[in-house]
């Protein structure tokens, strides 16, 4: 049953990302990565860590993505080119690269035979909750929490600066 | 019960295409888009071992990525819409002199 | 196993036929409150006082033709009004609209379930109903679409910060995110008649979550995204037929749900006198509490001007949500001193 439930979130958001970079349009691309996190959510909640879920939707699908679709809407951009017009010579330096990355990933996927992942509880049903998570932010996590206050404070006033017509 | 390996499989496909994604793509939003997968693809992987080590400390980190992620969004946004003003075009090739 | 599952379908299905139908009966209410405000008459040809008006509206919107502008995007076009209304018939189920019950001598809750991030789950789909808005506005091709549209996404996203934060002070008195709970905790009553409900302890949060909430469901005075004095009717401008029915339908489901929120959060849900001894009574109290409060919505349509765009987004940012934070501030200051 659970594994059902993994099959047809892990088969939805997989085909959401592939959609996301098949996509020409922006809008497209945005809302097929909205199908991502969604599932994601679904994901989230069947490991217990339904705050955690809630907030996926709230913050991403909610809040960041909003703003990426009203962002594009705004823009009514032109559709995407994917042919690099200039530096040309990018092109040839592709395949030593990806010789690169084949080998390694193929070296990652040796290696990964001698590691023995740990054994299998039956997952925590009560890390997940609101209580658990707020009573740790507030105590153990302080120090990243107020960093992560400042660094929205500064998102803040940097966005406002950026995207503020220059007086002329 | 779903094996933890299945969880971080999904974890890094999704990483995976998210970078292919930001190799590939020549629009700016649309790599964007791709960073974002990226980032869902590493929360993945944090809550599904949080889940199965019993501690709190990865779903915390999944909440301090959301919260980063928001910044970035506001601010990678705010640079887009300047950045679109002079140029007329959201390719990235076009933005290749340090100004805006 | 297979008893829960019947018994959550059969809760789906009431509630799913109860919701359609107060819809219904919404939009005639809604002019009959009008046309007494107004000092006329309202719809009253179609059957008894016009009671089987909204009977016709369905038909006639059955049989509308249905367009689809020729420059519009097709599959957008068509998607939007699924995702204004999936979201709106979504929240209604984690709302407590009874205490238990025995009916065929099962204890039955009258609520259609019961999550731990209640309140949560209900931001979360609020937060979603603003996609169906924001493609309307964008795959019409239009532009009086679009500027709604654009507009919805803005006074969304600004007015849902407000109402989350008058939550947190409902939510720090109650520890709770479980609307179960938050019902439970306002039962009995202070010096033996003031009922323990969460609007005596926290009327500022009341005040700014009704005005968020009516911002939110896009009601007069904050009916920007439509105003149809300015865009002929904002996001909805090329719709007709069922998929305009269903933009109304989410609209009126919003209302509901908002108002059943803020009885929940605010006005003791379904408490009341005698319910321990009837606990039928409870669903009569709730549904009056939520009556009156859409009696307030429409009052307020009638009543108030619209706002201009740059007073709405002032009064989101520069007063409601500084006041929602110090209200959290006080709320959780004095409570720390008393305990």
């Amino acid at each position: 049953m659970e594994k059902a439930v993994f099959i047809i979130f892990a088969i939805v958001a997989v085909g959401s990302a592939l959609n996301l970079i098949a996509q020409r349009n922006p809008l497209y691309s945005a809302l097929s990565l909205i199908g991502t996190l969604a599932s994601l959510s679904a994901l989230y909640v069947t490991l217990h860590a339904q705050f955690i879920a809630a907030m996926q939707i709230i913050v991403y699908a909610g809040a960041i993505m909003v703003l990426f679709v009203f962002v594009i809407m705004l823009l009514n951009t032109p559709e995407d080119h994917p042919e690099i017009e200039k530096q040309q010579w990018l092109r040839y330096l592709a395949i030593p690269f990806a010789a690169v990355l084949i080998g390694e990933a193929l070296y990652v996927f040796r290696e990964i035979r001698n590691i023995t992942l740990p054994a299998q509880g039956e997952a925590e049903h009560a890390i997940g909750t609101t209580w658990s998570i707020g009573t740790n932010l507030f105590t153990q996590y302080l120090l990243p929490f107020e960093a992560t206050s400042v660094l929205i404070l500064m998102a803040i006033i940097g966005a406002i600066v950026l995207a503020r017509r220059e007086e002329s | 019960m779903v094996p933890l390996s299945w969880y971080l499989i999904l974890s890094a496909a999704l990483f995976t295409i998210g970078a292919v994604g930001v190799i590939v793509k020549r629009n700016v939003i649309a790599i964007f888009l791709c960073i974002e997968l990226m980032l869902n693809g590493a929360n993945l992987a944090l809550v599904a071992l949080s889940g199965f080590f019993g501690d709190i400390g990865g779903q915390l980190f999944v909440f301090i990525v959301m919260t980063v992620a928001a910044a970035e969004a506001a601010v990678g946004l705010a640079i887009i819409i300047s950045i679109f003003r002079t140029r007329e075009s959201l390719n990235v090739d076009d933005a290749d002199t340090m100004k805006l | 196993m297979t008893g829960l599952l019947l018994e959550w379908l059969i809760k789906i299905a009431v509630v799913f036929a109860i919701l359609l139908t107060a819809v219904a009966y919404l939009s005639y209410m809604e002019r009959r409150v009008a046309g007494w405000i107004q000092i006329r008459v309202g719809p009253n040809r179609v059957g008894p006082l016009g009671l089987l008006q909204p009977l016709a509206d369905g038909l006639k919107f059955i049989f509308k033709e249905d367009i689809v502008p020729l420059k519009a995007n097709k599959l957008l076009y068509i998607v939007a009004p699924a995702a204004a209304i999936i979201p709106a018939l979504m929240t209604f189920i984690v709302i407590p609209y009874g205490s238990e019950v025995v009916l065929f001598g099962k204890q039955i809750a009258l609520h259609v379930t019961r999550i731990n991030v209640a309140l949560l789950y209900v931001l979360g789909l609020t937060s979603l109903s603003v996609y169906g808005i924001v493609l309307a506005g964008w795959s019409s091709n239009n532009k009086y679409s679009l500027m709604g549209g654009l507009r919805a996404s803005a006074q969304l996203i600004s007015y849902e910060l407000a109402l989350g934060m008058a939550i947190i002070g409902v939510l720090v008195l109650t520890g709770s995110l479980d609307l179960v709970n938050i019902v439970e905790a306002q039962r009995g009553y202070w010096f033996g008649f003031l009922p323990k409900w969460n609007i005596f302890l926290q009327p500022v949060a009341f005040v700014i979550f009704f005005l968020a909430a009516l911002a939110e469901t896009n009601r007069v005075p904050f009916d920007l995204p439509e105003a149809e004095a300015e865009l002929v009717a904002g996001y909805f401008t090329e719709y007709s037929s069922m998929k305009f029915a269903m933009f109304f339908m989410s609209e009126y489901l919003n209302l509901i749900t908002s108002c059943s929120l803020a009885t929940t959060l605010f006005f003791g849900g379904w408490t009341g006198p005698g319910v321990n001894s009837y606990p039928w009574l409870s669903i009569v109290y709730f549904v009056i509490k939520v009556f009156l409060l859409i009696f307030l919505f429409m009052w307020i349509r009638f009543t108030f001007p619209r706002f201009r765009y740059d007073q709405l987004m002032r009064l989101g940012w520069k007063f409601l949500l500084p006041t929602a934070i110090a209200n959290v501030v006080v709320t959780s200051t004095v409570l720390l001193l008393v305990n």
